[in-house]
């Protein structure tokens, strides 16, 4: 591997991949640093969610390869994935619906807090430390959130713009390096588009995360992204420096036509 | 809303209810209050409540419908009851159905492990049926199998007695559809009480541990679950093996309740478990201590309805029909919440799916 590479958290190089004869992603690659907050944008239908699900493992691409901090992720399960560190959002949203908002947390918790099932069923050994544990950790990241005082709900109850936030403390809850957010804006109003703004700086600040978002929301990709690329019918139409390539003519082409 | 205290009591509530159960059936059994039907039906109730139990790990923790319970009851109670012929008295009552206990709960945790590898592969109806179809197959095979013993050792035949080829001194165990005689009838109502309990705090504890979140996560949204990192197969397998076992456990007390045991249709047949599936939804999918009233209930019910002879089916279905309203339509249950909330203020609540 080239030293120019181990710069990059993020070293995803020309994947692809095709749905019967139709090319969804083509040659896609996409380079980002640590800590840096990055968007993908595009017209309907460009390819940026299955983008996402090719980096989550849903789908492995044809070819390519994907590199997360240096190890090799391409072909790898969801679950590995995760477990490296590639956490998401889901564009509509996927929370445990019948699980309390805190439990929802907890669940993502699974890993770290750990025993074994035995121990599970007779809540005996290492049960009690690790719940009260579990808890705490839990208590934390919904607190950052603001979610706190609604850890005893359902995740179903939640106002919209909290099962929005409670999808990204879910996501941290698992540890990633990684977050992709998967249109967080979608469906929100002004004022709460500018306060997941504000939560997506904080986890980037707070958390040193380095995000990679999909957004049609323009207003949100040029406040808080540094650097864009655009996708259009699978290709990449450009890449750089978010005031660059929003003031690129193509792109402007792309979504406004001719 | 719902919090850990609740969550607390209403598992509180739950044992105690059994508790409760238990002390009026052997107060009336002790001062010869029961009737004789009754007092037939003590075990029956308890393994009939450990079914439903147990089925409502799969379809209300899990969220996968099965129809296959009958079948791993089947194999609990036919593995325990050639345990119990093989030792043939030689150990205590009490020492043969514990063991026979472990036997019956082992062997149907193979039996669900086995199937549940390539079934849970599937969903929805898929699974449904082909749960369904390992539930009969089970209960075929064991109809045609015979198994006798004697000094060189166990001997299994699928044509007949004399293949078995058993020297002078040997003994059937398994006669094919006739099934196994001469068992112990070691079962009481207390062991079934005893079992309960233990099921009950199998089942909720595990709700309330990290397996269980995951289990229930998966059932909520697995695309999301396996974002996560939650192995969907794991947890699934999980609570299918746990349920199937505790199935088992059902089934030996059924076989140590019975002198001569056969694998029919009527109680091993797909009628069987969908009868319990029938439980698990009338007292509501999730909600333990639901599934357990209404499997008391539709046991007793059909019983106590005899005297209507030709009218009795037709009966018990209308009275299936008044508890799917009376425990699911939204104005009942609304107007249920305003009059709990009326006599009990702040206590009243309807049971959450993942509570017991």
């Amino acid at each position: 591997m080239s030293n120019t590479n181990e710069r990059y958290l993020l070293d995803v190089e020309k994947i692809s991949i095709a749905f019967g004869g139709l090319k969804a992603v083509d040659d896609f690659s996409i380079k980002i640093k640590k800590n840096e907050l990055y968007g993908l944008i595009g017209p309907n239908g460009a390819g940026k969610t299955t983008v996402f699900n090719l980096l989550t493992g849903v789908y492995h691409p044809d070819t390519g390869y994907i590199k997360l901090d240096g190890e090799d992720l391409t072909g790898k399960k969801t679950i590995e994935i995760n477990n490296a560190g590639i956490a998401r959002t889901f564009q509509n949203i996927r929370l445990f619906s019948n699980l309390s908002v805190a439990d929802n947390v907890k669940a993502a918790l699974h890993h770290k807090y750990s025993y074994s099932l035995l121990e599970g069923i007779l809540h005996l050994g290492k049960y009690g430390k690790v719940e009260k544990e579990t808890e705490e950790r839990a208590y934390e990241l919904l607190k950052v959130f603001e979610l706190d005082q609604y850890a005893e709900y359902k995740a179903s109850q939640l106002p919209y713009g909290k099962q929005r936030k409670l999808e990204i403390a879910r996501a941290l809850a698992t540890d990633p390096k990684l977050l992709l957010l998967d249109e967080p804006a979608a469906g929100m109003n002004p004022q709460e588009t500018k306060e997941l703004m504000d939560t997506i700086r904080f986890v980037r600040d707070n958390f040193d995360m380095t995000i990679l978002l999909i957004e049609h929301d323009m207003k949100l990709v040029s406040g808080i992204c540094e650097r864009l690329t655009v996708l259009n019918f699978g290709h990449m139409l450009c890449e750089g420096e978010t005031k660059t390539v929003l003031n690129n003519p193509e792109v402007i082409k792309a979504y406004l036509g001719d | 809303m719902k919090t850990g205290s609740k969550t607390l009591r209403s598992n509180i509530i739950t044992y105690g209810l059994v508790v409760v159960f238990y002390i009026v059936m052997q107060g009336l059994y002790m001062t010869d209050n029961l009737s004789s039907l009754m007092e037939g039906l003590m075990v029956p109730l308890c393994y009939y409540m450990i079914l439903a139990v147990s089925l409502n790990l799969v379809v209300g923790i899990s969220g996968e419908l099965s129809l296959g319970h009958a079948g791993f009851m089947c194999v609990g109670a036919f593995s325990s009851a050639v345990f119990a012929r093989l030792v043939d008295e030689k150990i205590p009552g009490m020492a043969e159905i514990i063991i026979a206990i472990l036997i019956g709960a082992a062997f149907a945790a193979i039996f669900g492990f086995l199937i549940g590898i390539p079934v849970l592969r599937l969903k929805g109806d898929y699974l449904a049926i082909v749960t369904l179809a390992f539930g009969e197959i089970i209960k075929n095979l064991i109809n045609a199998v015979y198994l006798g013993v004697d000094a060189n050792g166990l001997h299994v035949s699928l044509k007949d007695t004399k293949s078995l080829n058993l020297l002078e001194d040997g003994d059937i165990i398994i006669k094919g559809a006739q099934g196994i005689g001469k068992l112990p009838r070691n079962a009481t109502f207390t062991i079934g009480i005893i079992l309960l309990l233990i099921t009950l705090f199998i089942v909720i504890n595990l709700v309330n541990s990290r397996q269980g979140r995951a289990i229930m996560s998966i059932r909520d949204n697995r695309i999301a679950a396996e974002s996560i990192g939650l192995s969907v197969s794991k947890y699934k397998l999980t609570a299918f093996v746990i349920s199937a076992a505790l199935a088992g456990v059902a089934g030996v007390l059924y076989s140590h309740n019975l002198a001569n045991l056969q694998a029919t249709s009527k109680n091993f047949g797909y009628n069987q478990s969908i009868m319990i599936l029938v439980f698990v939804v009338l007292g509501g999918i999730g909600n333990i201590r639901g599934s357990m009233i209404a499997a008391v209930i539709l046991t007793i019910l059909p019983e106590k309805l005899r005297f209507l002879n030709d009218y009795r089916m037709l009966i018990y279905a209308i009275v299936l029909i008044a508890m799917m309203i009376l425990n699911s339509a939204p104005k009942v249950v609304a107007w249920r919440k305003v009059m709990a909330e009326k006599y009990f203020p702040h206590k009243g609540k309807i049971n959450e799916p993942g509570e017991a």
